[in-house]
């Protein structure tokens, strides 16, 4: 059965999609304050950290390096999650829609 | 070392003029390809994710980045790091937040999105005064720099530099719009990755390829300080402000949002943010190791003889490393790096001009193709004259901040109205240019007030306002003025409109 494109926003499957996509991307908003604030607040607060002996090197350097790849890996996950469960509910929610309204 | 740098070299010479005329072939053929203004703004829509991930990176990674944050981690160690960090983690943000939306509801430029529900005549004019704003700044902040690396690599006049890096750029944006500067900004991205992993390597190769030999280097030369944070993260509120300007500055920034226009999509828009992130985050985590190397094997006396910010670590590293010809290679890819980012400025800038101010504005959209595309061209070159002249006028002042001052407009003029348009039904017009208005005013106002201007240029000895980067500050300020202003002056037009833009936003229907 068509549907309208009102109707189609009041429909449970279209406010779970969109409930389901601002919670996967505040969750992952949430890891990235984490990661990032979490990596300059440990600098100015807790500086021993940092500078603990790892190797020649210490824990700092290796942590700059380690914020930019979670980082990276993060912007993965939502594209992991985007292309497998995102773009495949918004085909079939579209394929609902009455064709005049596309 | 005896260095070559700052005399007319003939590598250097030979490597920018085949750069050029390279880019300008490419502008050739592009030019034939930019009739209409879907092709002019966003080059038809016919950019690819990945080869916008490079663009995007092209785009984004300035001289700046790559010359500044090597010298920054040469003369001060670590804390260059800290700084490299930050200028990555705005990537997942902008992906999270508004690379898909703003694909779906947009048609060239960030103030389409608002004018979506809002109001077109007030919202476009405020978005186009923040967006301009921001774009001026930067370029400014950009074209002085240039002109002053250019002196010093090529031992060309000042103001030569700015007319060349200016004519240069001003000719791809007039006749190639944006297929043109998207090949520069591809080009260059591939030349700056390239250049800057033969760099490490080569690096590398001094000290075993053991990433250990080099810090055990930087320690016996300088001490264990030089690898441990130093003054830089100290005070933690002026470093989350920091933190904030460059996170979410990246998500107000008219040139490279407009950049997610030039894909068919939304999922190429996301692919563009993934690929950007990969190459962007590969710079950020390689780029230290220039920094050190270069410490350790010319030394920080040497590289601050030169220039006091430290920003020819990079390039004399490259003639110690590579001779005479590594240097030319990494003198004209800095040159290309300058072009690139000025060229997606003044785009960015002309498409606001001529698509908000013009056309939604002045003829409430009834130009024709022709007259838009002449608008546009004309915007162009005023954009581009203004911005040399400022650029010249700015010559002698310190404008270190201004880069600084562009990220905290867009953090709190632009991000905040754009990301309460997509996701809050009841934000209301007024709402919207009280936001942009307050947001980029007062983020304006501190800094001038701030320790980095009101002491450091303006000579006065104690700061009106406290922190050096006023983002938290200025962003909730943009936040709690849009929710007041929207409560007290509802906007019903807009609320009703939410239920088609939700369908365009999430679903893609209707998206252009």
């Amino acid at each position: 059965m068509k549907i309208k494109a009102h109707q189609l926003i009041e429909s449970i499957e279209f406010k779970k999609l969109v409930r389901t996509r601002w919670t996967v991307s505040f969750v992952l908003l949430f890891f990235l304050f984490l990661n990032y604030y979490g990596f300059i607040l440990i600098i100015a607060l807790k500086k021993e950290w940092v500078t603990e002996k790892l190797g020649t090197g210490n824990y700092g350097l290796y942590a700059g390096a380690s914020v930019i790849l979670f980082s990276w890996l993060l912007t993965f996950i939502y594209v992991f999650w985007a292309n497998r469960y995102y773009d495949q509910e918004v085909e079939v929610l579209k394929s609902k829609l009455e064709s005049e309204t596309r | 070392m005896e260095s070559s740098l700052g005399q007319p070299n003939f590598i250097s010479v030979l490597f920018f003029v085949v750069f050029v005329v390279l880019t300008l072939g490419i502008t050739y053929w592009a030019a034939k390809k930019t009739k209409t203004s879907s092709e002019f703004y966003a080059a038809g829509r016919s950019i690819t994710g990945f080869q916008n991930g490079l663009a995007l990176s092209g785009d984004f990674m300035s001289a700046a980045s790559f010359l500044g944050i090597s010298g920054m981690v040469a003369l001060k160690g670590y804390d260059g790091i800290i700084y490299a960090v930050g200028w990555l983690v705005g990537w997942p943000a902008l992906m999270f937040l508004l690379a898909e939306p703003l694909r779906n509801l947009g048609k060239y430029t960030f103030a389409d999105v608002l004018a979506f529900r809002l109001k077109q005549k007030p919202i476009r004019i405020v978005a186009s005064v923040g967006g301009i704003l921001v774009t001026i700044t930067y370029s400014i902040a950009q074209i002085v720099g240039s002109g002053k690396l250019i002196n010093l690599m090529f031992g060309l006049p000042y103001e030569l530099a700015v007319l060349i890096v200016g004519g240069v750029m001003l000719l791809y944006v007039l006749f190639g719009g944006m297929i043109a500067t998207t090949w520069v900004q591809i080009i260059k991205a591939c030349l700056l990755l390239f250049g800057v992993t033969l760099l490490v390597i080569l690096s590398l190769a001094q000290f075993g390829f053991s990433l250990e030999n080099l810090f055990s280097a930087v320690e016996t030369k300088f001490g264990r300080t030089a690898l441990e944070p130093g003054g830089f993260a100290s005070s933690p509120i002026d470093s989350i402000s920091l933190g904030l300007a460059l996170m979410f500055g990246l998500l107000g920034l008219p040139h490279i949002l407009m950049r997610f226009y030039t894909v068919p999509d939304a999922k190429e828009a996301r692919k563009s943010v993934a690929y950007a992130t990969t190459f962007i985050g590969y710079f950020y985590i390689i780029i230290p190791i220039v920094g050190f190397a270069a410490a350790v094997l010319i030394g920080r006396e040497q590289i601050a003889g030169i220039d006091k910010g430290g920003n020819m670590a990079a390039a004399l590293l490259a003639e110690l490393l590579g001779g005479t010809p590594f240097l030319g290679f990494i003198a004209a890819v800095a040159f290309a790096t300058i072009l690139a980012v000025v060229a997606g400025l003044t785009l960015a800038a002309a498409s606001t001009i001529s698509h908000d101010l013009y056309f939604n504005v002045f003829t409430e959209g009834k130009a024709t193709e022709d007259e838009q595309v002449s608008v546009a061209k004309k915007a162009t070159v005023v954009f581009s004259i203004v911005s040399i002249l400022l650029g010249i006028l700015f010559k002698d002042q310190n404008v270190a901040f201004m880069v600084g001052l562009a990220f905290a407009i867009a953090a709190s003029g632009n991000f905040p109205a754009l990301f309460l348009s997509i996701v809050w039904k009841n934000f209301s017009t007024l709402g919207g240019v009280f936001s942009i208005l307050i947001g980029s005013v007062s983020a304006t106002l501190f800094i001038i007030f701030s320790p980095t201007v009101w002491v450091d240029v303006f000579k006065f000895d104690q700061a009106i306002f406290p922190l050096k980067n006023p983002a938290i500050v200025s962003m909730s300020l943009a936040f709690i003025s849009a929710f007041i202003f929207s409560k007290l002056f509802p906007d019903e037009n807009a609320s009703a409109k939410f239920e088609s833009e939700k369908v365009r936003v999430y679903l893609g229907v209707g998206a252009e």
